[in-house]
C-alpha cells in the first residue's frame, strides 16, 4: 500500500477537506499462505526487525504477526527512557547504534516519534556506585559513547527539585548522558508499522501463534489462530513469552519471565526536564509532555505472566523517590500498570540463531528494551538476512554455555 | 498479594516475608556431564505459562527453603511442600490435574 507522506502541507490540504481524506496508517490484511520471513511479535523490536529487513536488505515478503494489538506489550508499557551508557563493549555498540538511530527516526519513518534528547542522569548515591559509574564513564569514552561524570552541584542545577543532602543516600554526583532522553513509545511502534505496511509487508494483529512446524530440523511455518502460515525464516521477537514460543519449537532459553511495573502521577506543571535514575534506591523518574511524573522501579522476584505486579514494589519505589524528590510526596498516583519482562542471567539480550535452522530469536531485553528498539531491529535484520551480524555476535544464546557472559547486571540490572 | 503457607512453621506468609528462588527440581549435573546437560541445569529454564514448581525461602520467618506449586498465568497457588521432596507429592499433582485438565503433568 502506497504511503501518503505526512507533512505540514498534508495537514493544510486535509484542513481544506475537513480532515476526511486521511488514510489508515497501515493495512489490516489476512495472512497469505506463505512468506519469506515471519516475525512473531508486533512490538517495537519485531516491527523494527521487519522494517530493516525491507530497508537494508530488500526483503519485503514479510509478515509480522501479533497475538494482541500492535505495540500493546512492553512497547506500550515502558517508561520510554533512551540511553546507551552501558559498561561492556558489545552492549555499548548495540545500544549506541539504537540511540543514534532514534536521533533521525522521525525523519526516516516520516512519523513523529517525539524523540527528546533531554539528558539523562544516573545518580551516584554511595561510594561504590560513584566508583562504578566513573568506571562506566571511562569505558563509554573509549567506546565513543558521550557521557561524563558531574558533581552534586551540577546535578542540583540540572534538577532543581532534587534533594542532594540525603540523609540516607546523599547525591554524590551523577553519570550524565546529554544525548539520552525519551521518545513517544507508541509512536515508535506505529511509525514502524506504517513504514512496514508501505513496503508491502503484512502486519497481522489478533493472530496468536499456537505451534511451530519444522521438517528435518528446519522451520517450515507456524500454526496460528488464523490458520497455518508457511515461511523460510522465522523471527521470534516476543519478549516475556519467548520461552513459550521456544517450547513450541522444541528448545529452551535461559530466560525467566517476571513482572515489572511503572506508574504515572497526576499531571503537573513542568518541573524536571531531564531523566533521573536512582539505582541504589531502585527508582527512576521523568516528566512526560503531558506533565505526568513517569516512575518506574524494580521487578518482582517470581515467575509471572499476568502483567500484574506486587503492590509492595510500588510502595518501595515511591518511598525511595520521595526521599530524593521531596516535592512529589503530595502527588496523587494516576495510573499504574505492569508488563512481563524476559530476564537473562547476565541482564543482556539474546539475538541469536537457535537449534532449529531458520529460527532466530530476539529476546532477553529484560527491563530495558525500549531504548534498544532500532538497534535491535537493525542487528536482528542483518542476522536474519546474512546469517551473522557484528552487532549480535556476542549476544548468542550459547554464550551461557561458553561462559562468555556480557555482565550488565550492575550497569543495567534494575532501572531503565 | 501472594500468600504461601510455609510447610515447616505453618505460617501463611505474604510475599514480603518470602524470597523467590526460581525453578524447583532441577537435576544437577557436574563433572563428567556433557556441555548440554550442564548448560541445561545451570541456565535453561522451563519458564512455563501455567503450572510452575518453584523454590521459596521463608526469609523473614523460619528462614527455611520450601517448594511451591503455582500458576504463573493466574497467580493461583496450588500448594507448598518441603524442600526435601525430589518431586511434587502425588496428591498435589492430582489436585493440579483436577484444576488444569490440559496440564501435561510433572516431568
Amino acid at each position: 500500500m502506497a504511503m501518503k507522506r505526512y507533512s505540514a502541507f498534508a495537514i493544510a490540504r486535509q484542513a481544506m477537506n475537513y480532515h476526511l481524506g486521511w488514510e489508515r496508517a497501515w493495512a489490516a490484511p489476512q495472512p497469505k499462505k506463505k512468506y519469506d520471513v515471519i516475525i512473531v511479535g508486533a512490538g517495537g523490536h519485531g516491527l523494527a526487525t521487519a522494517y530493516y529487513l525491507g530497508k537494508n536488505f530488500g526483503i519485503t515478503n514479510v509478515a509480522i504477526i501479533e497475538k494482541g494489538w500492535l505495540g500493546g506489550g512492553n512497547t506500550g508499557r515502558n517508561t520510554t527512557i533512551i540511553r546507551s551508557n552501558y559498561l561492556q563493549d558489545p552492549s555499548a555498540a548495540i545500544y549506541e547504534k539504537a540511540r543514534s538511530l532514534y536521533e533521525t527516526m522521525s525523519q526516516d519513518l516520516n512519523y513523529n516519534v517525539m524523540f527528546s534528547p533531554r539528558g539523562l542522569l544516573m545518580l551516584g548515591q554511595t561510594e561504590h556506585e560513584v566508583r562504578g559509574y566513573k568506571r562506566t564513564v571511562y569505558a563509554n569514552n573509549l567506546q565513543g559513547v558521550e557521557t561524563r561524570w558531574i558533581g552534586p552541584d551540577e546535578v542540583k542545577k540540572l534538577v532543581p527539585i532534587i534533594n542532594i543532602e540525603g540523609p540516607r543516600y546523599p547525591v554524590l554526583g551523577a553519570l550524565y548522558q546529554e544525548r539520552g532522553g525519551t521518545a513517544r513509545h507508541d509512536a515508535v511502534a506505529w511509525g514502524y508499522a506504517r513504514a512496514c505496511s508501505a513496503m508491502g509487508m503484512d502486519v497481522i494483529q489478533q493472530c496468536e501463534v499456537t505451534g511451530v512446524t519444522t521438517e528435518g530440523g528446519k522451520v517450515t511455518g507456524v500454526e496460528t489462530s488464523k490458520g497455518a502460515i508457511g515461511c523460510d525464516k522465522l523471527g521470534m521477537v516476543v519478549a516475556g513469552h519467548a520461552s513459550v514460543l521456544a517450547e513450541m519449537a522444541g528448545f529452551r532459553l535461559p530466560i525467566e519471565s517476571l513482572a515489572l511495573q511503572a506508574m504515572v502521577s497526576e499531571p503537573i506543571k513542568p518541573c524536571m526536564d531531564v531523566v533521573v535514575m536512582a539505582n541504589t534506591v531502585h527508582g527512576y523518574m521523568s516528566q512526560s509532555d503531558k506533565g505526568e511524573m513517569v516512575i518506574g522501579g524494580g521487578t518482582d522476584g517470581f515467575n509471572n505472566y499476568t502483567q500484574r505486579g506486587s503492590f509492595h514494589h510500588i510502595e518501595e519505589t515511591v518511598r525511595a523517590l520521595i526521599e530524593t524528590f521531596p516535592m512529589i510526596s503530595r502527588l496523587k498516583q494516576l495510573r499504574q500498570w505492569g508488563g512481563i519482562v524476559d530476564m537473562t542471567g547476565d541482564r543482556s539480550p539474546i539475538l541469536s540463531k537457535t537449534p532449529v535452522e531458520g529460527i532466530f530469536v530476539n529476546c532477553g531485553w529484560g527491563t530495558g528494551g525500549f531504548k534498544a528498539i532500532p538497534g535491535s531491529g537493525w542487528a536482528m535484520a542483518e542476522l536474519m538476512a546474512r546469517g551473522h551480524s557484528p552487532l549480535t555476535e556476542e549476544f548468542s544464546m550459547y554464550r551461557f554455555r561458553e561462559g562468555k557472559f556480557i555482565d550488565e547486571s550492575v550497569a543495567a540490572g534494575v532501572a531503565h | 498479594m501472594l500468600t504461601l503457607e510455609c510447610p515447616y512453621c505453618g505460617v501463611k506468609a505474604e510475599e514480603t516475608e518470602l524470597q523467590a528462588g526460581g525453578e524447583a527440581h532441577l537435576k544437577r549435573y557436574g563433572p563428567g556431564s556433557t556441555d548440554e546437560e550442564f548448560d541445561g541445569y545451570m541456565f535453561s529454564r522451563k519458564n512455563p505459562k501455567g503450572v510452575h514448581f518453584e523454590r521459596w525461602r521463608h526469609a523473614y520467618g523460619c528462614g527455611k527453603w520450601f517448594l511451591a506449586a503455582r500458576c504463573t498465568a493466574t497467580l493461583e497457588v496450588f500448594g507448598t511442600y518441603p524442600a526435601q521432596s525430589t518431586e511434587p507429592p502425588a496428591d498435589l499433582q492430582a489436585k493440579i490435574k483436577a484444576k488444569r485438565p490440559n496440564w501435561e503433568g510433572y516431568k
